[in-house]
């Protein structure tokens, strides 16, 4: 743990070369740390996912949450997130360049150890499964309940033309998967195919799923949580990212 | 003729206000995760003016039991506000 911590909306670059806003939080520490790109879930980049974003620095890790809807400002985040969810969100490869974006940030840091990671909740724990298959240079990627990881033919568009599964066999670095078994997306049964996938393509994976949890149990602010479950996965995760992002 | 036709629910949900009147052009309608509500999924009605900005926005998330008493109550006011109100020439 190292408590001190300083953390701010920042610019950085992303897709295209726009400058988006991004939040981040770096440990006071000369390091080596990781860092840790933080995918915001589809009611946007709230306070909840700027919380995990701390949380992430308080372990010891450079974390960043860019704001994916960014584009579709100005404005407060929550009426960003609605213009957002009425144009249809971001377009694949304008997440996979923010993210990219910020991982530059983060390896660009004197902490940084080169390492980083990702992680994911919702609609960002399916583009964190995205991103581990289409940057190479991303160490570990953790989803927590990616929805529409396997696309339904009516969620085939230009702004997201393949089906995410389809991309596993270009899987670059470990995944973590976090479940709720009582979820309705993904189901069971959709985690039961995508881990099927990832033996298939003979990925290094480990999927943790929870019983009594449905979809977004770690977030601290919905009806959803459930802090037995939330605290173990919070466990696993950190343990995942001690394997993989160490120096 | 004027009435007072009230049609009377109780919803649960949360609602973004605005300091004063605004044009409202569009309606966006959904079933998702809410941004404030204290609901896992909430039916979202936003109303907006995107040429005011992203601000230009009234917006409610109900629970979905709030929202189907909520268009059981425009059905009902809509049929007893026309037949109060509207002009059917003979």
């Amino acid at each position: 743990m190292i408590e001190g911590m300083i953390a701010d909306t920042i610019g950085i670059t992303g897709y295209n070369g726009d400058v988006i806003h991004a939040y981040y939080a770096q440990p006071l520490t000369g390091g080596p740390i990781p860092g840790v790109v933080v995918l915001h879930h589809m009611p946007g980049w709230d306070e909840w996912s700027k919380e995990v974003v701390r949380k992430l620095a308080f372990h010891g890790y450079a974390a960043i949450a860019p704001h994916l809807f960014h584009r579709f400002g100005p404005g407060r985040w929550d009426d960003v997130t609605a213009a957002a969810r009425a144009a249809g969100g971001p377009s694949d490869a304008c997440v996979l360049g923010d993210t990219e974006g910020a991982m530059n940030f983060l390896r660009a840091q004197p902490a940084s150890n080169g390492k980083v990671g990702v992680i994911g909740f919702c609609s960002g724990g399916r583009q964190a499964y995205m991103v581990a298959c289409k940057i190479p240079s991303l160490n570990a990627a953790v989803d927590c309940w990616g929805g529409r990881v396997i696309a339904k033919p009516e969620d085939i568009t230009p702004e997201r033309p393949v089906s995410v599964i389809d991309m596993t066999k270009d899987m670059h670095c470990p995944l973590l998967g976090i479940f709720g078994n009582d979820d309705a997306n993904p189901d069971v049964e959709q985690v039961n195919k995508t881990e099927a996938e990832l033996k298939k393509h003979g990925k290094e994976y480990e999927f943790h799923r929870y019983d009594g949890a449905g979809h977004g149990f770690f977030a601290t602010d919905r009806p959803g949580y459930r802090p037995e479950q939330a605290v173990d996965g919070w466990k696993r995760v950190f343990e995942f990212y001690a394997k993989h992002l160490a120096s | 003729m004027c009435s007072y036709i009230n049609e009377k629910a109780d919803i649960m949900g949360h609602g973004k206000g605005v300091p004063d009147w605004l044009p409202l052009t569009n309606v966006n309608v959904y079933f998702d995760h809410p941004v404030s509500a204290p609901l896992d999924h909430a039916l979202i009605i936003d109303f907006t003016n995107p040429a005011g900005g992203t601000g230009a926005r009234v917006a409610v998330e109900l629970s979905a039991e709030s929202a189907r008493r909520l268009v059981a109550s425009i059905e009902a006011a809509l049929a007893a506000g026309e037949a109060e109100h509207v002009f059917v020439p003979a």
